[in-house]
């Protein structure tokens, strides 16, 4: 059975780390290691290919073979290079402009009328509407569907 | 609106018996409240059916439509009706490239309403997206407020009749959670016959408040009297038009029922609710048809529903896969929104980029609750007029208009308008706008009445052929109907003396008993 190091990657809300004790953008360098060789601190989670499908549903990706799948796995390596960093009592960052002030717009119609521009992109439409295919196509079970993570039970 | 309320405990009102009928549109007969209500609140015990009482529990999410004249991260125009995708920017069509830039105007309408409705606002909040995959969602995620929205902890007061004949009024409250700023989506048409979808973006990225309520309401009626009151409010602001006709209000409840002391039970998610009363209704099936599942034995599945108003139920929504993970993650676009009051009013920032708290505080209208209290103080007219006068678009102007006009007093005019006039343009389904009648008019009519020049019916007489709305006073219509009073005592003899002369068989009986 395959497994899958996905690691701290999958646990929600971790933005990226700063570094302690500057309260401003982090602007030393990171010290990359390169891919190999690297492991990431803490036990390692073995994780289900029911994962993997909740990711290929969400993100409606196929990983398509298993050079796909071990590139997954090492992108995850990769960023888990950051968990070197000690992160402890420092608030996430968001966004770079986060000190920046958050422009406000007065309330004028300045755009629009332009759907014929628009609808250049669109491949079918009927009527100056957008087509597409009636409400989401739901992504066929795994059992159902032609894909590596089949074969990997 | 009045509007009935529940003590908060149901009991089904069928007795188990012969023929169990099977699942149908309607849990209960037509026309028949199936509750066994304690209008002093609190859990009924279990009555001789030895059915354990129910506790249903009511929260509603609303998004009310910001009334701007731009959308919310752009610059295109705020329409209802448009050719499709002619209000559409590069940005609301998520091309590459285009970022978000945040509308004034809807920022301050958030907090217009999360000061009217009694919320701490907080000074930064933070925007965030929201993913999902739809065709009418163009960058396939929303932009909304999930982790500091713009205002919580409030709370809206509303009001209901504990009795059928209006005469007594309870005032309830629910706590609001939050207020969040947040991107409407496109429209989608579904074309059954072709497999199709067509999309329209005009709507994409319209501003929205979505008010999130705590499940503090335990029935249809008191949600709607809540909705209703949160329009009226919404409307006295001019932060929303709130018209749930055009969509600018949607109401989506949050429905479960429990036993008196155990946990909250499963709850459903009701949508494409259309109207106030349609809402109630949607409740009240929700409450009765959960109530029924358990009590045979059924469970709840934690799903969404749509109500169908043609057959007055709710029904399971396709296309709903299993439990959304919406991948929530901080809008790198935007930086957090920092909002000001008096005290921490930067020096040197410039007057365009800066929401002042207070100074919007100040300049908040009366609301609703306060404008009521001022008719009941100033005119002597009982709470429930008070309801029903801010109820009708326009009603309270023209009453107040008319007591300037007239000697009559207000308390008398009350029922002038409420009886006579609001029941005229409700049989022809007319606003106050459009009443043929006018203030001056009724006021002219009411003077007459007043001075003792025409009688009570004479005048209902006038009002009816007002109605008609030919251009004639009221004094005309008086002339040329003869319904003066006759003021005159030996003229009213000679009549009297003339009916009884002229129907003596009658007289004759009367006299005999």
């Amino acid at each position: 059975m395959r497994a899958l190091l996905l690691g701290p990657w999958l646990r929600a809300g971790r933005g990226l780390p700063r570094a302690p004790g500057s309260g401003h953008r982090y602007r030393g360098h990171s010290e990359y290691r390169g891919h190999s060789g690297h492991r990431p601190q803490g036990p390692l989670r073995r994780v289900s290919v029911e994962v993997l499908e909740h990711l290929e549903h969400l993100a409606l990706v196929d990983f398509r073979d298993a050079e796909g799948v071990e590139r997954l796995q090492k992108a995850i390596q990769f960023a888990d290079q950051l968990h070197e960093v000690n992160t402890d009592g420092v608030e996430p960052m968001d966004s770079v402009l986060e000190d920046r002030c958050l422009y406000l717009r007065e309330d004028d119609v300045t755009e629009g009328n332009c759907t014929k521009e628009l609808l250049e992109n669109a491949r079918e439409k009927v009527e100056e509407y957008f087509v597409a295919p009636p409400g989401n196509i739901p992504l066929p079970k795994l059992e159902e569907r032609e894909t590596f993570l089949q074969g990997s039970q | 609106v009045a509007a009935r309320g529940c003590g908060g405990v149901w009991r089904r009102a069928r007795q188990r018996g012969a023929g169990q009928p099977g699942p149908g549109p309607s849990p209960f007969p037509r026309g028949q409240r199936a509750v066994a209500c304690n209008a002093k609140g609190g859990a009924v015990p279990a009555g001789k059916s030895g059915l354990a009482p129910w506790v249903p529990v009511v929260g509603l999410e609303i998004h009310a439509q910001i009334s701007s004249n731009s959308k919310l991260f752009s610059g295109s125009q705020v329409q209802f009706a448009a050719p499709p995708n002619s209000l559409v920017s590069f940005f609301d069509a998520s091309l590459p490239g285009t970022l978000p830039v945040l509308n004034r105007r809807c920022v301050e309408a958030a907090v217009m309403t999360g000061l009217a409705l009694n919320c701490s606002i907080n000074k930064k909040s933070l925007f965030d997206r929201k993913h999902y995959f739809y065709a009418d969602l163009p960058a396939g995620y929303q932009i909304t407020q999930q982790r500091v929205p713009i205002a919580v902890n409030g709370s809206l007061s509303y009001s209901l009749c504990i009795d059928n004949k209006m005469s007594q009024m309870v005032t309830k409250t629910v706590r609001i959670k939050q207020i969040q700023l947040e991107q409407d989506s496109g429209k989608s048409l579904h074309d059954d016959t072709r497999s199709q979808t067509l999309v329209d973006l005009n709507r994409a990225g319209v501003g929205l408040m979505e008010v999130v309520m705590e499940p503090d309401m335990c029935c249809g009626e008191e949600a709607a009297a809540a909705v209703r009151e949160l329009q009226l409010i919404l409307q006295t602001l001019g932060s929303s038009q709130a018209v749930m006709a055009e969509g600018q209000l949607r109401v989506d409840a949050n429905v479960s029922v429990h036993h008196p002391g155990e946990p909250y039970g499963v709850r459903t998610e009701v949508k494409n609710i259309n109207s106030i009363r349609f809402l109630a209704k949607a409740i009240d099936y929700e409450i009765q048809r959960q109530i029924e599942e358990l009590e045979n034995g059924g469970t709840i599945l934690n799903e969404t529903r749509a109500f169908d108003s043609k057959l007055g139920c709710t029904v399971p929504m396709r296309d709903k896969e299993g439990k959304q993970d919406y991948r929530f993650m901080p809008e790198p676009n935007l930086p957090p929104l920092i909002l000001y009051d008096a005290k921490s009013l930067p020096a040197n920032m410039n007057h365009q980029q800066v929401i002042n708290i207070d100074w919007i505080h100040e300049r908040l209208p009366d609301l609703p609750s306060v404008k009521r209290k001022k008719l009941v103080e100033q005119y002597g007219i009982l709470p429930e007029h008070s309801f029903t006068l801010l109820n009708e678009d326009g009603l309270a102007e023209f009453f107040e208009s008319v007591v300037k006009e007239t000697q009559m007093k207000p308390k008398k005019v009350i029922g002038w308008i409420l009886k006579d006039l609001l029941s005229y343009l409700k049989q022809h389904s007319l606003t106050v706008k459009e009443s043929p009648v006018s203030s001056f008019l009724l006021a002219d009519l009411l003077n007459l009445l007043e001075k003792k020049e025409i009688s009570s019916t004479a005048a209902k007489q006038v009002l009816a052929e007002l109605w008609k709305g030919e251009v004639k006073t009221p004094l005309e219509i008086v002339k040329e109907q003869k319904l003066e009073l006759l003021q005159d005592q030996k003229e009213l003899e000679q009549i009297c003396q003339a009916v009884i002369d002229g129907h003596e068989n009658e007289v004759i009986m009367m006299v005999l008993g």
